[in-house]
């Protein structure tokens, strides 16, 4: 293996409904900068039916190049027909570093892709740099439940793939005016090579708060005690009009269902507001939340590591304070009359 | 008749895992080794599907020696046979080193025990916590990979196929695909009910294959162990910890009174919303 024929950065363009994924442009973000230390070109890999539109977008968030694969086979994802297509073009045009959001189609292409190649995978990266003189990616994550960081390397084989975690890197702003190169690319395959079929797609169609999407989140822990202690963090979420987060704990002792799980197992978020109440701050859910906007701790125990990291802490019995705290926010929101009528 | 077989893994429980302050490493000692949450998903779900169809249940792990555990405690769940590889030469195996060798275990036991159908894996391990093995052997053994599957609706062996839902961010889809392939599955596709007493008395005394690397078929040596392994770690250290924040002082009143004051500057998060979770 010729390391110099590898050239280039690449991200792997998730299509969802007829958008781009935001990972997918958080990732040409990280990509770009990736791709100005190496003084190389950043491409997209686009794959989907009717998907020219969106290269523009890849564009406009960074990508210099867009590799595209549209026909009909692809308008949903399947493993095989998504990994043929970008093993077909890693051999055509061998890029040096090629990335994928951390999500379940993210996963799932990177997985078989490098198993095929082969190659290096590293998963669930939260950390992206690369050595400029060598091109070594530098691919960190948290490791052993997020006990650890461990920074992974590939050293013998191109090219060097990871999947990034949602909502850890940063998306630059978008410039309408960028415009780049579309290379259209296809290869020989028909739906009777294919062994799967997407018989169905069902939108989940719940009306609850998703967390990866809030702006506000009220999580709980082991620390309220029980399933009834932990109304109080739905009440108050509900007077927020908040998204409901818990800790690993909380999740597998069923309090709630996984869903609503905040960290390294369960799902990394970024609200602008984050109540950490009867959490005591393991590291496994700190790499989760951290990077929220204003982090509000209530906790018994004052020497719970969430404090650390938390910018305003309360020191008290969540199960007397958090009640406390909804009615004040009741009456400073007008909602006290709602409340009191029950509806809340 | 239908053989699914499960993949597992004992991990140690990174719950109660301690860091030494000192050093930043793992003291793995503090830590009890378990069957890998997820792979009791696994194996439980293989176990339904034998009661659904008949069949037989296999599990096959690779690791150290003590790790008959774990093939015990699948035991207990109802699988009927377990099969063991283990070997100096597969330590420090990445996830592509790690679906290499588990393929050749896998090769030996439809070659030489039965031929397989489906392989269950859970979806990932707690320790590793990448998901990339599953995956990575069903590309070896050229079966679909169907990843994060959360329902089995249907396993016709006779007109090899399988009907599954896997889970998406916002829902589900359906998915149909030929047999033999793999599953890895979510924790919420069932749940492991307490141990029978006749598997838990049969899992006691229970005696897995156990296989080294000389006992497995054309076997490429270089693609074992840290050799076969393509990512190195290369440095770890502790996850930098945010400067800590302001605690509040004063009466429990006084308290909620700053912290309403600091959380209303952004009040426009809270009228935007109308109604709730509402749950």
């Amino acid at each position: 293996m010729n390391f110099d024929d590898y050239r280039g950065v690449w991200v792997f363009i998730e299509e969802k409904d007829g958008h781009v994924a935001s990972v997918s442009l958080e990732l040409l973000g990280a990509g770009r900068q990736l791709a100005d230390k190496r003084k190389t070109e950043l491409a997209g890999v686009l794959i989907g039916d009717n998907v020219q539109s969106l290269a523009q977008i890849a564009f406009e968030y960074g990508a210099d190049k867009v590799y595209m694969y549209d026909a009909p086979i692809y308008r949903y994802y399947r493993t095989e027909t998504f990994m043929r297509a970008v093993l077909a073009c890693v051999e055509k045009h061998k890029p040096e570093i090629l990335l994928y959001g951390a999500t379940s189609t993210g996963k799932d292409l990177a997985s078989a892709v490098a198993t095929d190649l082969p190659t290096g995978l590293t998963a669930d990266t939260t950390q992206l740099d690369v050595e400029e003189d060598t091109g070594l990616l530098l691919a960190s994550r948290p490791a052993f439940g997020g006990n650890i960081m461990a920074t992974i390397l590939c050293k013998k084989y191109r090219p060097q793939m990871a999947t990034v975690r949602p909502k850890v890197m940063k998306a630059l702003p978008r410039n309408k005016e960028a415009s780049g190169v579309v290379i259209e690319e296809s290869i020989p395959i028909t739906e009777e090579d294919i062994r799967t079929k997407v018989l169905e797609i069902v939108r989940s169609t719940t009306q609850h708060v998703r967390i990866d999407e809030a702006d506000v989140i009220v999580a709980g822990g082991k620390g309220l005690g029980g399933p009834a202690g932990f109304q109080v963090i739905h009440r108050l979420a509900e007077t927020l009009g908040a998204a409901v987060g818990a800790s690993r704990d909380v999740v597998e002792a069923g309090w709630v269902p996984h869903h609503h799980q905040v960290g390294q197992t369960g799902v990394t978020v970024t609200p602008k507001i984050y109540f950490a109440i009867g959490i005591s701050g393991a590291i496994q859910h700190l790499v989760g939340m951290q990077n929220s906007g204003l982090i509000i701790a209530i906790n018994k125990d004052p020497a719970a590591p969430i404090f650390q990291s938390s910018h305003y802490g309360i020191v008290g019995d969540a199960l007397t304070i958090v009640p406390m705290l909804t009615e004040a926010f009741q009456i400073a929101l007008g909602r006290k009359e709602e409340a009191d009528a029950g509806k809340i | 008749m239908l053989h699914i077989v499960a993949c597992i893994k004992q991990v140690p429980d990174t719950k109660i895992i301690k860091m030494n302050p000192k050093t930043n490493t793992m003291d793995r000692s503090s830590a009890p080794a378990i069957l890998n949450p997820y792979d009791s998903h696994a194996v439980e779900e293989a176990v339904r599907l034998r009661e659904r169809y008949g069949g037989v249940v296999s599990v096959l792990t690779m690791g150290p020696p003590p790790a008959v555990k774990a093939i015990r405690k699948c035991i207990e769940i109802g699988a009927d046979e377990g099969y063991m590889i283990t070997d100096r030469a597969f330590a420090g195996a990445d996830t592509l080193a790690t679906s290499y060798a588990l393929t050749k275990a896998l090769e030996k036991i439809a070659s030489e025990v039965r031929p397989i159908d489906l392989i269950i894996c859970g979806k990932m391990t707690i320790d590793g916590d990448t998901g990339q093995v599953g995956p990575g052997i069903a590309r070896r053994l050229d079966m679909p990979p169907l990843t994060s599957v959360n329902k089995v609706v249907e396993i016709n062996r006779a007109e090899g196929y399988a009907i599954v839902h896997r889970k998406l961010e916002d829902g589900y889809e359906v998915i149909r695909s030929t047999l033999p392939c793999l599953f890895s599955v979510e924790k919420d596709i069932n749940e492991v009910p307490y141990s029978t007493l006749p598997n838990m008395l049969r899992a006691a005394r229970y005696q897995p294959h156990v296989w080294a690397v000389s006992d497995l078929n054309d076997i490429d040596k270089t693609q074992l162990g840290l050799k076969g392994s393509p990512t190195i770690v290369s440095s770890v250290w502790a996850p930098q910890k945010p400067q800590g924040g302001k605690l509040l002082e004063g009466t429990p009143e006084e308290q909620i009174q700053q912290l309403l004051d600091v959380v209303l500057t952004r009040r426009e998060l809270f009228d935007a919303v109308a109604g709730g979770e509402g749950s």
